[in-house]
């Protein structure tokens, strides 16, 4: 078919074009002709329609691209639609957990709910919050990130900036390895070290410790690569310029890539916030307000969320609050990534004249 | 101030590869000196062992002597953070720091060295401006980033950056080959005004423009890929340009071969 349209117009550059609105004329079509194919079969799936649906998108896409544009266009679109339905398909489990969260976690999510501890509510009323598990999450993650961004960052300065030979690829190769630590594993471990050999008691501390395992390896990653993608030409003009090397990397290297180097802190914050296993593990989980991290079991909010699930046979305010507290918990872990990104913005090299 | 340059039996290495052997040569204060030579041979490599930037090179190394007046460069107990405050160094692709305003940028080498008194800083950054040429294109606009200026206007941001630190000596490899013919007039201009206070010495692939710049034309060679690169002569570049006294010089410079 694609000869016929090279046949027609032998030496002109223009080819016959699809309408723009094609791709969703396209779209609606296989979308009728799914919803068609299943009511007729009589198949009771949400999924089997869709599926279909995006088969068809595609290969419609191929066949109308390839008897009206020619071959190379057919592909192109081919290579779209392809895109369009992994876009769609990554999208449509994000977006329906983020509605089933808000749908439930709303309902009992209040200023009350986020300023009060479950006290001496048990698990199957209502009433009571999550103010405890809030201040948990808030030291025990606190206190991983002020472990484990100092340590990570001078790891990373040490591989990328001086890094040489036998002791820096045994310092990466541990990193992947330590990149690939179950969060169980982590918390296992400081299980084992801290509270049975040790024999220091349950605290967010302890939770916390486990948690810089799991994120010190993700901060010296993303350190790396950023601070990899500082030009070379920049430390050698500082260092023409007369500037000892380690006023070199805290002058010019880190400030250039501050931004990068703050979005992987926050990505790993967000990864952590949301460590059940080790928590509860080692923090053991309250119901009081515990304020002090080094003393005492705490709560944390993924833990809350389990316990609310796991401890309340089944009652529906027990459930609530979980859906909130998960809901508070995906608020969190935006709202870090949006500050993540508002700083890497504003800190980024700026070009404009 | 401009300092005299005095190398002999230099050679440089990476890792096992000799990238150029055994010269020497002098280099005259207050002129500029001209490298030239096919692509590879070392000039690049030579320039940067002048002030000990060779060794920033994973694997770099050094053999010989450079005498800056009456001290060895490569001696013992010399800091090559030292050396680098007497040889300055611009580069053949602009790089001025990104974070960093045109005013930070000129003044980037006396604040990261913490030897400068506050109240100077605004004359010695519109001293170093005005000796670039740049000052009257930049002075409203100081405190904008200095990535933000042409190509032409980044590279003499560079050399105002570099003069501002007060070297002795200034490097400059391939200072123009990114630049358009009217930047690159302008760079040629400030070079000829520089050499009144430096000692300069330029890496070019413009023959031209060697000529035009230059008191003093070396040409390096190297006899095949993979072999060190090799200075074959050195001589006042009227002479280099009309009637040099290797065979090799005057068949490169009428691009005979190379």
């Amino acid at each position: 078919m694609s000869q016929t349209v090279n046949d027609r117009r032998p030496s002109s550059l223009q080819g016959a074009t699809l309408p723009k609105w094609s791709p969703y004329a396209i779209a609606a079509g296989s979308i009728a002709l799914g919803l068609g194919i299943s009511a007729a079969a009589g198949l009771d799936s949400k999924i089997q329609w869709g599926l279909m649906a995006a088969v068809f998108f595609v290969a419609a896409s191929y066949g109308i691209a390839a008897k009206v544009e020619g071959k190379r266009q057919a592909k192109d679109r081919v290579a779209t639609s392809l895109v369009w339905v992994a876009f769609l398909l990554a999208v449509i489990p994000l977006v329906s957990l983020i509605w089933e969260t808000v749908k439930r976690g709303v309902k009992v999510l209040d200023v009350y709910f986020l300023t009060h501890s479950m006290g001496l509510v048990t698990d199957t009323e209502p009433g009571g919050g999550i103010y405890h598990a809030i201040l948990g999450t808030l030291e025990q993650v606190g206190i991983a990130t002020v472990i484990s961004v100092p340590i990570g960052i001078l790891t990373a300065i040490y591989l990328v900036e001086y890094g040489r030979g036998r002791l820096a690829q045994a310092v990466t190769f541990f990193v992947d390895v330590m990149t690939g630590i179950p969060s169980i594993v982590a918390g296992l471990f400081v299980l084992s070290f801290w509270i049975i050999i040790l024999d220091m008691g349950y605290s967010g501390f302890a939770g916390a410790m486990a948690l810089t395992i799991l994120m010190l390896p993700v901060i010296v990653r993303s350190t790396e690569e950023m601070l990899k993608l500082v030009p070379n030409e920049l430390r050698e003009a500082s260092l023409a310029l007369g500037v000892p090397k380690w006023r070199t990397i805290t002058k010019v290297v880190l400030p250039t890539s501050i931004g990068g180097i703050t979005t992987g802190v926050m990505l790993a914050i967000a990864r952590i916030t949301g460590e059940t296993a080790p928590v509860l593990l080692l923090v053991w989980g309250s119901t009081f307000i515990n304020t002090d991290p080094f003393d005492g079991p705490q709560a944390s909010l993924p833990m809350y969320i389990y316990q609310q699930y796991a401890n309340s046979g089944g009652s529906g305010a027990a459930y609530d609050r979980a859906w909130a507290a998960a809901l508070t918990l995906i608020a969190f872990v935006m709202i870090l990534n949006l500050a993540a990104r508002g700083i890497a913005r504003w800190k980024a090299p700026k070009t404009g004249r | 101030m401009a300092k005299r340059i005095d190398v002999s039996g230099l050679s440089a290495y990476y890792s096992s590869f000799r990238a150029i052997e055994d010269i020497s040569m002098a280099i005259e204060p207050r002129s500029v000196t001209a490298f030239i030579g096919p692509s590879g041979c070392g000039k690049s490599t030579f320039l940067r062992t002048l002030n000990r930037m060779h060794e920033v090179t994973p694997g770099g190394r050094v053999e010989g002597k450079v005498m800056l007046d009456d001290e060895n460069l490569y001696g013992a107990g010399i800091d090559p953070v030292s050396v680098r405050r007497e040889v300055g160094m611009v580069f053949q692709r602009p790089n001025p720091f990104p974070t960093m305003s045109v005013f930070d940028n000129v003044a980037a080498g006396l604040r990261l060295n913490g030897s400068y008194k506050k109240s100077e800083l605004g004359d010695i950054v519109e001293k170093s401006l005005k000796g670039a040429n740049l000052w009257n294109e930049v002075k409203d606009r100081l405190n904008k980033p200095g990535s933000g200026l042409s190509g032409g206007q980044q590279q003499r941001l560079c050399i105002a950056r570099a003069i501002a630190v007060e070297p002795k000596v200034l490097l400059m490899d391939e200072p123009c080959s990114a630049l358009d013919p009217i930047s690159t007039l302008a760079i040629e201009d400030l070079i000829g005004e520089l050499k009144e206070r430096f000692t300069i010495v330029i890496v070019t692939h413009n023959m031209q423009q060697a000529a035009r710049v230059s008191d003093r034309t070396a040409f390096f060679n190297l006899s095949a890929v993979g072999q060190p690169g090799k200075l074959i002569e050195i001589d006042d570049t009227e002479r280099i340009f009309s009637n040099p006294s290797v065979q090799a010089t005057e068949d490169y410079i009428s691009g005979r071969f190379g």
